[in-house]
């Protein structure tokens, strides 16, 4: 296999493939290595497509892509144990083409993916683990190491894809161990249901689907989320918490996805349902600081491997699409350019990522993880107060209404203080302006 | 199904198990012993962590490949690596 690539691809998760199928669209020689069986076979996610980051790369995407349902419904739902308050945004509008986003299953996805970027001409090998970087005397990377026999690869330049945990970084030095106050994990399901039911369980019509993102005691006092998807003929159920929470308590992650399975809001809406797979995920939540230096001599690194996640707006894949085409974009520039594959010029890379969303987007919300690390109320004291205010109204019982804003904003007082609520309210204000 | 029985999730799933090459491994039990709160045992999603009286067991049959244990293990004392191509957990829907 001692081949000579312009470049190589570790990876075939969005990142991988984003920058794999670009780099193959401008005539470049890539190699694309995957360690799964298939394409997909090691990739979870929850999974919502937003549609603009792949138009990008494919425009006609919808005509063939496997697609479940278009969102026409977010609902977002504020727990305690017994209750959920919270809003619906539902509208006509997202029912009418080209749709935002969809509901996708990612082995399914990825495939159709991975076969774009074999007919855009990259050659893809999958059952293959790439072990490490190859190095020449200066440190320039030349290649990487395979776990075939004479697996040894080399190119101009190394597009580092390999996901959340990123070995491969991490061996190089390029990128520090995480930290578990950076990295969520998420634990999920995926429960199978004829598609009329799933359509008369959340009142939506053919192709059409709805979110639930859920926050609060579903997390049992630990900084995270839940959530629900609407596939055809599926329901995607999971919950995720920062890692730096679940290991100084003693839930279990498949105990706490019980839990959400089993929330009186939540249980309904799974019944009858037939569980064929679970799974579970590191998402790289640590925000803007949390991101490593992504270019060097020979190399970039792109999607999870780079931490390019916006856990505020749950976007994900879409960074990694984006930061996966803009890494091919920068190689490209470069080689029509004649220009090496050098820490020098692929800084281009970085400039290109500060001028888009993605780090526009992560530095805006670049305050809020620590905040709610050292504000666990946002996630327990708050969800009960706020079911409690509505229970309390809406609660006919002969008490009269005055008195029952009094008791609530007792209520209030009484687990925040009034200079804990003006605090928090501040913080928010902060965190998100 | 009753609340936190692993083993029945991990059931659906499919895995191409790659025998005698365990891709994680406890480096130094010792160190699992001297104070260390043992984490994995409560954080890994696929239950892959027990005890045997106080000694902790890693059977990595049913790895998710997340990479929860070894950034929970502060005391990094795992070897990590990825199974070999084509082995390990295969999602079939992901």
């Amino acid at each position: 296999m001692a081949e000579t690539f312009d470049a190589i691809v570790v990876g075939a998760g969005p990142a991988g493939n984003a920058a794999a199928y670009t780099l193959a669209r401008a005539g470049l020689a890539v190699l694309q290595i995957e360690r799964g069986e298939a394409p997909g076979a090691k990739n979870v996610q929850g999974a919502i497509l937003y549609a603009d980051a792949l138009e990008r790369l494919i425009p006609d995407f919808r005509e063939e892509a496997p697609l479940e349902r278009h969102i026409i419904e977010q609902r977002m739902w504020v727990m305690d144990d017994e209750s959920h308050i919270g809003t619906h945004f539902r509208s006509n509008d997202f029912s009418r083409p080209p749709h935002n986003r969809y509901t996708i299953i990612r082995a399914k996805f990825d495939k159709w993916f991975s076969k774009k970027v074999q007919e855009a001409g990259a050659l893809v090998i999958c059952e293959t683990t790439v072990t490490g970087l190859l190095r020449d005397g200066a440190g320039k990377v030349i290649g990487v190491q395979t776990d075939r026999a004479d697996g040894a690869v080399y190119a101009e330049v190394v597009v580092i894809a390999d996901g959340v945990n990123s070995l491969l970084a991490r061996k190089a030095g390029f990128r520090s161990e995480l930290a578990p106050k950076d990295v969520a994990l998420a634990v999920k399901e995926i429960h199978f249901m004829p598609k009329e039911l799933v359509e008369s369980r959340f009142n939506v019509q053919q192709g059409q689907g709805v979110v639930i993102e859920m926050m609060g005691k579903i997390t049992q006092g630990m900084m995270g989320t839940g959530f629900l998807y609407t596939n055809t003929d599926s329901i995607s159920i999971g919950v995720g918490v920062m890692l730096s929470d679940l290991m100084e308590q003693r839930l279990t992650p498949y105990e706490l996805l019980e839990h959400t399975k089993a929330h009186p809001s939540v249980r309904p809406l799974l019944e009858g349902g037939e569980m064929k797979e679970y799974a579970a995920h590191l998402i790289p939540e640590g925000g803007f600081r949390a991101i490593p230096r992504v270019w060097g001599d020979g190399w970039l690194i792109a999607g999870d491997s780079g931490m390019f996640v916006n856990a505020v707006h749950r976007e994900g894949s879409n960074l990694a699409m984006t930061t996966g085409r803009m890494a091919a974009e920068t190689i490209i520039d470069l080689a029509r350019a004649g220009a090496p594959m050098d820490a020098e010029h692929l800084a281009a890379y970085r400039r290109r990522l500060d001028d888009c969303f993605v780090i526009k987007d992560m530095k805006k919300y670049k305050d809020l993880p620590d905040i709610f690390h050292a504000n666990n109320q946002f996630f327990t004291t708050y969800p009960e107060l706020v079911n409690g205010a509505a229970r309390t109204m809406l609660t006919v019982d002969g008490v009269d209404k005055r008195s029952k804003e009094k008791e609530i904003f007792a209520c209030f007082r009484e687990r925040r203080s009034l200079f804990g609520l003006l605090g928090d309210a501040f913080k928010l204000w902060r965190a998100f302006r | 199904m009753s609340a936190g029985k692993v083993e029945e999730k991990l059931f659906q799933n499919r895995y191409v198990i790659d025998a005698g090459h365990p891709h994680i491994r406890i480096v130094d039990q010792a160190r699992c012993q001297s104070g260390c709160r043992q984490p994995c045992l409560v954080c890994c999603p696929a239950g892959c962590y027990t005890l045997d009286g106080s000694e902790v067991v890693l059977i990595t049959d049913g790895c998710l490949e997340c990479g929860t244990c070894r950034v929970v293990c502060l005391a990094r004392n795992l070897e990590w690596e990825y199974p070999r191509g084509g082995y390990g957990i295969q999602f079939k829907f992901g």
